[in-house]
């Protein structure tokens, strides 16, 4: 018998929903195989790692508090994916977003405006944005590939924020770590649910995923966008332009990388530090594509990928495994993915042999 | 043989027989089940039922490898060519044994010379020309030697000298023992060529013949089932205002292979049709995109649309001027393949009230779908079928319905009819022929030398990226205008720069 695979007529829609299903389940039982591997039994370690998390009010608040910033970025870099603007650099361009949102909150150390958290936010998508114009000038004057470009910006963005917070930014009286100041109470977004650390941010994530959903679904751009992506000549043939669909799909991907990076500083951190984002910006591809790329979707693979976040510290912590369990999950998760997207478009075979 | 596809029967107990050095040829719509049969013989899909003999032989063919080596060559109507290798390239994948590109490329100057082929085996496939394709296809298959050669529409992009050349060549083919399976719906070509002929409908057999012994007619009676409409012209008009002028239109291409249009002149009015024929890769692309807008000029008023200059307009803005486009390709150009027929409506359909403040209004787009599927008799599954699930005829006439139903002021299209069946062909020229009598201006490019003869009031041939002097229709002929496609036109008194 062969194991044969048959282009479908049509792309399958049920594969198309059923695939990151099918990935998350894959990558559950691969992950029972590497703890039993690593000598942990695998129904603790998947107790640990998947259950865990969750266990109070406290845990959920987190999961919320760690898919914030995921769904911002997924949801923006996804509206750029669509119409095949790949901008790998959300990293980056959140902690651009994170400096100048800090820049504010540093600026103004005794306000008491209401006014500064809205300018804090406004500031962090502006300092995306600049960051995700240099890529997309680079691609439209040049066209240069804004996958390098982008990438490649993501180091510069951190070696920025190291240098900013080893030197003129450092706080004088932190005992020289390499930290800001802690923000000031009106500079900080405000705690939804007391005694957790989940905040106002959760809201503009979601208000992001509602934008972004009537955005690519009812909105002429978004649709330009999508013909874009399919068919470049199509659109060329439409008279709509390519350039704005790279400017426009960078700039959305980078303001609202950004506002995550306004979420960061102003929510859980409170201060700038080296370590604002455990690559939030990196697993927000993988958000993107478990969620297909559709906002509804990325509401929930954002809170898929925040419990592989927490299940790694859970795993660091009762296992004794290292932190980049994490990473090892969510490598899986996309390979699965990616793997079982074949499904959509081929239909698995078993023939019989040639006669 | 029997073939099954989930949505559609498209072979239903289909008996063949091919002779050695027979031309038999295999006739029927679009969808008739031509390209399935032909597909089986070739091994590109396995037939549910029934049985090949080939030489006598029972066989299964279970890839087109295994055909060609059984000596069955194919040309497909579909290229299946790699646009990013050069011609010899893509030569050398489908040739087995070792791959030495410099005797191959000598191999396909050789081949294409003795066939009248022209192509030059350096050049990178994507900057060829649907016709300039063909070629490499056909070349492609007749340096394996084949003694079963199966030609899918071969024609639609020839010349008339170049398809008799093509046709001395299948004659030649066929009296050294070569058989040939001719799949077409031009009943004349197959009444010149063919000894016999199979006619397919609905994927079923409905006649065996020999074509020289019947009429036009009563081969396109067991095609299509029922008589074809005839088409009345009326007379020819001088026309209106000027819609489109084309003024000193001289433009250098980016493209190594490509073409440079130089200094073009050309009218359509308002009331007219106006043909331009010629070869591919004349300079047709470039001439389009330049009028489209797809590639707009340096020069201001090199085009002008309804009088108002737009040479720097992209496609959208010289839409809004009244101007709709029928472009060569269909899907990925004219039509987004996985996007709805809805939503390949509102591709330039959208100025007919399909958006309010930035927003789709998908009522209204569906209403036009609706209408557009019904006017122009598309056969499918519904609005909300994607464009790729649509035969290529289909998707022709939504296209060309999309664009008509949008009231142009100047309608423009490419190869209108290409690789359509006679049936819906006749439709469309039929429509065109309403739309100018309704006062549009119409510029068609076409290859289909017949088609320009029925349909347009006036004529002009393309050649090396210039334009001849235009004709009256009906005062000039398929041999004139064929010499002229080879570039060979008279000077006009004033005018000496057209001459080539």
């Amino acid at each position: 018998m062969w194991l044969k695979f048959e282009q479908r007529t049509e792309p399958s829609v049920l594969m198309r929903y059923l695939s990151p299903l099918i990935a998350v389940g894959l990558m559950l039982l691969s992950g029972m195989l590497i703890f039993a591997m690593l000598g942990k039994s695998p129904v603790t370690g998947f107790r640990i790692f998947f259950l865990n998390p969750l266990r109070d009010t406290y845990g959920v608040a987190e999961l919320f508090l760690k898919a914030t910033p995921l769904m911002l970025c997924a949801v923006g870099l996804s509206v750029g994916f669509r119409a095949n603007v790949w901008n790998i650099g959300a990293e980056g361009q959140l902690l651009v977003g994170a400096l100048a949102a800090g820049a504010v909150a540093l600026h103004f150390p005794n306000s008491s405006s209401p006014f500064l958290l809205p300018a804090m936010v406004a500031a962090g998508a502006l300092g995306g944005m600049v960051w995700a114009a240099i890529p997309a000038w680079l691609r439209t004057r040049f066209n240069a590939n804004e996958i390098l470009t982008s990438l490649m910006l993501v180091y510069v963005a951190q070696l920025m924020l190291s240098w900013l917070v080893h030197g003129p930014w450092m706080d004088p009286e932190g005992f020289n770590f390499p930290q800001t100041k802690l923000f000031q109470p009106h500079a900080l977004l405000p705690i939804l649910v007391p005694g957790t650390r989940v905040n106002a941010a959760l809201f503009l994530a979601v208000g992001a995923l509602i934008a972004g959903w009537v955005f690519m679904n009812r909105s002429f751009m978004g649709y330009q966008m999508k013909v874009a992506g399919q068919a470049e000549n199509a659109g060329r043939y439409a008279g709509f332009s390519a350039r704005r669909a790279i400017w426009l799909g960078m700039l959305v991907g980078g303001g609202m990388a950004g506002i995550a990076g306004m979420s960061e500083v102003a929510g859980p951190v409170g201060q700038i530090t080296e370590h604002i984002s455990p690559g939030y910006g990196f697993a927000a591809m993988i958000v993107a594509f478990v969620g297909r790329l559709n906002p509804i979707g990325i509401f929930f693979s954002s809170l898929l990928l925040a419990l592989l976040y927490m299940g790694g510290e859970q795993a660091q912590q009762y296992l004794a495994l290292p932190y980049s369990i994490s990473n090892v999950f969510q490598g899986m998760l996309l390979f699965f993915l990616l793997a079982s997207d074949v499904f959509i478009n081929f239909r698995p075979r078993l023939a019989g042999r040639r006669k | 043989m029997r073939k099954v596809y989930p949505s559609v029967v498209a072979n239903d107990g289909v008996d063949l027989t091919v002779l050695p050095g027979e031309i038999h040829a295999v006739v029927g719509e679009n969808g008739a089940g031509k390209s399935t049969l032909m597909k089986a013989i070739y091994g590109v899909i396995r037939p549910d039922a029934g049985e090949l003999r080939w030489e006598g032989r029972v066989v299964t063919i279970a890839n087109p490898a295994q055909a060609r080596e059984l000596g069955i060559g194919m040309v497909f109507q579909h290229f299946s060519l790699f646009e990013t290798l050069t011609v010899a390239q893509n030569v050398a994948l489908a040739m087995p044994g070792k791959f030495d590109l410099a005797t191959l490329s000598r191999r396909i100057v050789e081949v294409s010379e003795r066939y009248g082929l022209p192509v030059d085996p350096r050049r990178l496939v994507h900057a060829l020309s649907v016709g300039e394709r063909q070629r490499v296809e056909i070349i492609r298959c007749l340096l394996q030697n084949p003694r079963l050669l199966i030609l899918d529409e071969p024609t639609s992009v020839l010349t008339p000298q170049a398809v008799r050349k093509l046709f001395q060549t299948l004659r030649q083919l066929a009296s050294e023992g070569v058989s040939i399976l001719y799949i077409s719906h031009k009943l004349d070509e197959i009444q010149e060529l063919c000894h016999t002929a199979t006619i397919l409908r609905g994927g079923k057999v409905t006649g065996t013949c020999v074509p020289a012994q019947e009429t036009t007619k009563t081969l396109a009676r067991m095609m299509i089932g029922e008589d074809l409409p005839v088409i009345h012209h009326g007379e020819p008009t001088a026309g209106g205002e000027v819609r489109l002028r084309i003024d000193g239109l001289t433009q250098p291409t980016e493209d190594p292979f490509g073409i440079q249009l130089k200094d073009i002149h050309l009218e359509v009015r308002s009331g007219e049709i106006v043909g331009i024929a010629g070869v591919s890769g004349n300079g047709q692309q470039e001439l389009l995109k330049a009028i489209s807008g797809e590639q707009p000029l340096a020069q201001k008023h090199a085009v002008q649309v309804c009088g108002v200059s737009a040479g720097k307009m992209n496609a959208s803005r010289r839409r809004s001027l009244g101007m709709c486009f029928v472009p060569e390709e269909r899907l990925g150009r004219g039509a987004v393949p996985r996007l709805t027929l809805t939503e390949n409506i509102l591709l330039t359909a959208y100025r007919k009230g399909m958006t309010v403040s930035g927003m789709i209004r998908f009522g209204a787009a569906r209403r036009f779908t609706q209408e557009c599927i019904r006017r122009f008799d598309v056969r499918c599954g519904g609005a909300n079928s994607e464009a790729k699930s649509l035969s290529g005829g289909n998707l022709q006439k939504f296209i060309v319905g999309r664009e008509i139903m949008q009231e142009p002021k100047l309608l423009v299209l490419a190869q209108p009819t290409w690789g359509v069946d006679v049936g819906a062909a006749s439709f469309i020229r039929r429509q065109l022929l309403e739309l100018r009598n309704a006062g549009t201006a119409v510029l068609v490019i076409s290859e289909e030398l017949d088609e320009l003869f029925e349909i347009c009031d006036r004529l002009v041939v393309i050649a090396k990226g210039t334009l001849s002097p235009t004709k009256i229709t009906s005062e000039t002929g398929v041999e004139e205008i064929g010499v002229w496609m080879s570039g060979m036109w008279p000077a006009t008194p004033g005018d000496g720069t057209h001459v080539a």
